[in-house]
């Protein structure tokens, strides 16, 4: 072999080594992403998942309460002024502090720390007249202080949290008064404008809805549509038309479907605004071509032999599609509408567009009542300014990737587990 | 009211079932059946039930604008433009309902009169004909059943029809996308010169808000041009395929022609999954993680760099559409067939030789079609560039300046409130027509490439 | 003399044995065939010869393979190097979907063959005479190749398969997809060839194996059963399986 092939060859194999080494940096680099984005939200949103408590002891002093009655009914206790009460719980963490500057001690635990105070005594009417402890929700500052979310080492104007107020922290700190607990509220509240409330009850509720209302829509329609194009649809341009029309439509931009939503079901048949049955509705007009098509797939996946033993059985065309070829395909349908219904279920855009924005500090009971979804709720958050949320933020993407991860498990389970093996 | 009635129906139509089964079994007695005994029922059934919510869907959307055109009649003589007159109608409907809190006119008072005995009529008229109709199809029906005509065939020419109808259901969602964009957009046009929204250089529309009264249409005729925001669309489209067509292809590629079934089976998913992380939440990492980081980059190698770059942007759309990539054109390459690479490697060629040289041409006309989605999909894409690109529309191709998209204005024009009639609402459909028609152009050339591709080697 | 000589050879895909300790010796420029039923192991044995089980991943091959005292079973030999030297023709035409001139010309590409334009315009005209395929093709040297007609594209495959000047030429089953004119002219192909190379041939056509080949080789069920000069496996075979199926008793 001459020097000129022997080279020749060297190259080649360099060549080829070099593109194998394209390919595994590709992969690497897709993977990285993955890696450095779920490591970014798991990290950010871990500490939403605790709640930080400040500890102090509140005085149910009757007088301070306004409660006249020797042996106060429910009523009483319903109707009394907490607003002292709750003030010296507050401002007795430090007496030595001149009037005036009871605010910044009043500004470490959430607006709503007046409830707390009153909610304990109505739970344990007993304590009226004692000094018992109590737990306050702190500021969303002072929680982010407690998480190591703050730099403390910056000049005082720069920072949320004064040195006064650190001072105090710390002070609790030490006495073991600052407590971190589980956040069950992040679960059980609504939307709210103080980080340290905010909970994703009301954006899952209208989550739920409208993906059930998403699921009546377009579950039937998309199934009745699939039979028809792949069981009965005769072969003409028609049968064509609706083809390319599914297929256009799997691929227009999401938005648009929110403009249909806006321009036809809110401003044609005035349907309520903002609520869970609007936002479903337009969701389901993108999941239909979706669903259509997994189900088509899956129908044509039934082996025509079987279909030939029900019509040599003399079974009408109906009955061989109902009894056989439908069931049969069912789990790959099904499978195919959770994969649809998931896509759906991190759709943004449309429902802003059909006034699911709102902010909405309720809890949805019903498909009209007005609603966020999860994905709105990240949107809106991810707005806001206060450093609370980003972590409130970053724990709805983790409860949401929960819901997906779910939904795509339940899809694999449907299709592994009843799918059968045509050979 | 309408519940009950529909209820009624559906109940009436399950009794039915049950009345058609049992008159079968009654005149299997005496006669041989054409079906079986469930036919009659089901024949009976779709006859209850299919008359009677046809006209009560249809009933039920064009009753509220035949009331409307009745009310409004009686203020045709004042020469109110369309949005007084629509404001006039609503406060009648609130005042009907009890829910008015404005100033009650006599004028009001007796349009809302009029709309209760209105709808009072409607509601009873439509009662009586529904009944009327149940009453006339159920007797058609049953001295049908009765004389024992063919059962199987009706219902199942029914349920073909329903089949058909549904079919149809995708057909209807593109007519309502073109007809609720065309609708508003024309009137847009109609305000705005087509020509100075296709070719104008500069977007601006708050500019065109004025309380009361018509803007200054020279005002509207340099707010509403849509270069701008064209180029932004395309520009971080562009700078998304940048990232995402290089590490698609690439691992593509090494997916379907080097990597061992091990790998394969766990790299494939995992890649995945970047498609199916919602576009919020890619929206949330790029404004608040690769914005400030191409930032800090930028300052640091002394440039000027927006925190709302279209760079940021774009990379991480590119990121997103990684998956679309790779996957299809990992397909696409394993629909080519082995005998080609056969006859490479029989020849002596090394892999990347045959990838390069046989494969890759051979696959070229489906990965351009998957290339082509890729975009269409890049240039629908809402949720990232309205949180990390910027809200001001820019002219520009530098990539670490703020630039804006077709999609962001919509979300930015249309969040809120909005009020149907101005200029800058409707200019929201003319952009969404506009992005509806680019993308389809995309998406028919990239599927008729695909299929094209797909049947040259089946 | 003897070009290859293969020595207990065995083929395991996966679990399933494919070929049983299957010696042979294989005669320079002469053809030889290699015939039996299908799913015998024929193909299989002749992808050792080029190492194109390598492309099947869970194909295993154990035994010695010898090509002018190179062994070709042995992990450390340069499998591209070796498909210079055995070039192969498939059942199916599989011409790449690039134009004639390219076809012929992608192996002295990759492999360096030609230094100029002119010399490359040489072997693509010689290649193609070779293959009996120049006059037919010669005015469209810039057509798709895959627009010829399915004996053509055979022939094309030939032409590509000699533009290397290869030692050994594997054919597998190489005109099973052809009608009977275009496979007389590839057999006839196949007759001048052998003047300059070793020629390795899997047919399912015993009469095409009695027409072409000077050695024939009869498989059954994964083992060789006889191998010996064609005259004799046709007229007078020694073992009963082989003039069973040479008669027609099973296939």
């Amino acid at each position: 072999m001459n020097n000129y092939k022997k080279n020749l060859l060297k190259k080649r194999y360099n060549a080829e080594r070099r593109f194998q080494w394209y390919g595994k940096i590709a992969i690497g680099l897709a993977l990285t992403f993955l890696a450095v984005f779920m490591f970014q939200i798991f990290s950010k949103g871990y500490s939403a998942f605790q709640k930080t408590w400040i500890v102090t002891e509140v005085h149910y002093d009757k007088e301070l309460l306004l409660i006249d009655a020797e042996s106060p009914s429910k009523d009483d206790l319903e109707n009394a002024d907490y607003y002292d009460v709750a003030y010296k719980a507050m401002t007795s963490l430090d007496p030595g502090l001149p009037e005036e500057e009871d605010r910044q001690l009043i500004q470490m635990v959430s607006y709503k720390y007046e409830t707390e105070v009153k909610d304990l005594l109505l739970k344990n009417p007993d304590f009226l007249g004692k000094i018992v402890p109590i737990k306050l929700t702190a500021s969303d500052d002072v929680d982010q202080v407690h998480k190591g979310n703050y730099p403390r080492d910056i000049p005082e104007k720069n920072r949320r949290v004064n040195d006064y107020q650190l001072q105090i922290y710390d002070m609790l700190n030490e006495r073991g008064d600052i407590l971190s607990e589980f956040n069950i509220s992040f679960f059980t509240s609504p939307d709210s404008r103080e980080a340290e409330l905010a909970g994703i009850a009301s954006s899952f509720m209208g989550t739920v809805f409208s993906i059930l209302v998403c699921l009546a829509f377009s579950f039937p329609i998309a199934v009745l549509a699939a039979i028809y194009l792949e069981e009965f649809a005769p072969k003409n341009k028609f049968t064509d038309f609706i083809e390319v029309n599914i297929n256009n439509l799997a691929a227009v931009p999401s938005i648009v479907f929110g403009l249909l939503g806006l321009g036809i079901l809110l401003a044609v048949f005035n349907l309520p605004r903002s609520t869970p049955l609007v936002g479903g509705i337009t969701l389901s007009l993108m999941t239909l071509p979706t669903i259509i098509i997994a189900a088509r797939a899956s129908l044509k996946a039934v082996p025509p032999s079987i279909r030939e033993a029900a019509l040599a059985m003399g079974a009408s065309n109906m009955q061989t599609t109902m009894h056989h070829t439908v069931p049969l395909s069912m789990p790959g349908t099904l499978s195919g509408t959770i994969i649809g219904l998931a896509q759906a279920l991190g759709e943004t855009a449309p429902l802003i567009l059909i006034g699911m924005v709102a902010f909405v500090n309720t809890i949805p009971g019903t498909p009209v009542d007005p609603a966020a979804s999860l994905p709105v709720q990240i949107y809106i958050w991810s707005e806001s300014a206060e450093r609370g949320f980003v972590e409130k933020v970053s724990a709805c993407i983790m409860v949401l990737l929960a819901f997906l991860i779910l939904m795509n498990l339940a899809a694999q389970i449907v299709r592994h587990k009843f799918e059968k093996k045509w050979s | 009211m309408n519940l009950i009635l529909v209820t009624f129906i559906i109940l009436l139509a399950f009794t039915s079932y049950y009345f058609g089964r049992k008159k079968a079994l009654v005149i299997q007695s005496s006669q041989r059946l054409t079906a079986l005994p469930k036919f009659y029922g089901y024949y009976l059934a779709a006859w209850c039930a299919a008359p009677a919510l046809i006209i009560f869907v249809l009933w039920s959307v064009f009753e509220p604008s035949i009331v409307k055109t009745f009310i409004l009649q009686d203020y045709t003589d004042q020469n109110l433009t369309k949005n007084e007159l629509q404001l006039i109608y609503t406060k009648v409907k609130a005042l009907a309902v009890g829910t008015y809190t404005g100033n009650i006119t006599n004028f009001l008072d007796e349009s809302a009169n009029k709309y209760i005995q209105l709808k009072g009529i409607a509601n009873s008229a439509k009662v009586a004909i529904i009944l009327a109709i149940l009453i006339f199809s159920l007797s058609f029906a049953y001295r049908s059943v009765q004389k024992n005509n063919r059962m199987r065939e009706p219902v199942e020419i029914f349920l073909k029809w329903v089949l058909f109808v549904a079919s149809l259901g995708a057909v209807l969602v593109t007519i309502g996308i073109i007809f609720s964009l065309l609708f508003e957009a024309i009137r847009f046009f109609q305000a705005v010169k087509i020509f100075d929204f296709i070719f104008g250089t500069h977007w601006y529309p708050a500019k065109t808000f004025v309380r009361d009264g018509q803007p200054d249409p020279e005002l509207m005729k340099d707010a509403f041009g849509a270069v701008p925001l064209f180029a932004g669309t395309f520009f971080i489209a562009f700078i998304a395929m940048c990232v995402a067509i290089p590490i698609g292809l690439l691992s593509g590629i090494y997916l379907s022609e080097y990597a061992g079934r091990g790998v394969r089976k766990y790299a494939k998913p995992i890649i995945e999954i970047l498609a199916g992380i919602p576009t919020v939440v890619y929206g949330f990492f790029a404004a608040l993680t690769v914005g400030p980081f191409v930032k800090e980059i930028g300052n640091a190698m002394g440039l000027e760099v927006s925190s709302e770059s279209a760079l940021a942007a774009g990379a991480v759309m590119g990121v997103m559409i990684i998956p679309f990539i790779s996957s299809l054109s990992d397909d696409v390459i394993t629909a080519v067939p082995q005998n080609l690479r056969d006859g490479s490697y029989a020849m002596g060629a090394t892999k990347s030789e045959t990838v390069k040289k046989v494969i890759f041409p051979a696959a070229l006309p489906g990965i351009v079609g998957s290339i082509l989605l890729a975009v269409s999909r890049a240039v629908g894409e809402t949720m990232i560039v309205v949180m990390a690109s910027g809200l001001a529309a820019n002219l520009t191709m530098n990539p670490l300046e703020s630039t804006s998209t077709i999609t962001a204005q919509i979300v930015v024009i249309l969040i809120g409130d909005q009020q149907f009639g101005d200029p800058k609402t409707q200019s929201a459909f003319a952009l969404g027509i506009s992005l509806f028609i680019v993308t389809l152009f995309l998406n028919v050339i990239a599927l008729s490439v695909v299929k094209r591709y797909r049947e040259k080697y089946e | 003399m003897s070009k290859i000589k293969a020595e207990n050879v065995n083929v395991y895909y996966g679990s399933k044995q494919a070929l049983f300790d299957v010696s042979i010796d294989i005669a320079e420029k002469e053809v030889t065939a290699l015939i039996g039923p299908s799913g015998c192991g024929k193909s299989t044995f002749l992808r050792c010869l080029n190492r194109m089980n390598d492309v099947i991943e869970i194909c295993r091959v154990e035994g010695s393979i010898k090509m002018d005292n190179l062994e070709l079973n042995s992990r450390k030999l340069d499998v591209v190097r070796l498909r210079e030297k055995v070039g192969m023709v498939f059942q199916k035409p599989n011409p790449f979907p690039k134009t004639i001139y390219e076809n012929v010309a992608y192996g002295p590409t990759i492999h360096g063959i030609a230094q100029s334009k002119e010399e490359m315009d040489q072997i693509v005209e010689t290649s193609l005479k070779k293959a009996a395929l120049w006059n037919e093709v010669k005015d469209r040297l810039d057509e798709i190749g895959t627009g010829l007609s399915g004996g053509q594209q055979q022939r094309l495959c030939i032409a590509r398969a000699i533009s290397v000047s290869p030692e050994v030429i594997l054919m597998d089953e190489p005109c099973s997809a052809l009608d009977p004119i275009a496979t007389a002219q590839i057999e006839e192909l196949i007759d001048d060839l052998k003047k300059e190379v070793t020629i390795v041939i899997v047919t399912h056509s015993m009469s095409q194996a009695a027409r072409v080949s000077q050695k024939t080789g009869f498989f059954h069920l994964g083992k060789l059963i006889e191998f010996g000069p064609t005259d004799k496996i046709f007229k007078n075979p020694d073992n009963q399986q082989t003039q069973d199926y040479i008669t027609g008793r099973f296939g």
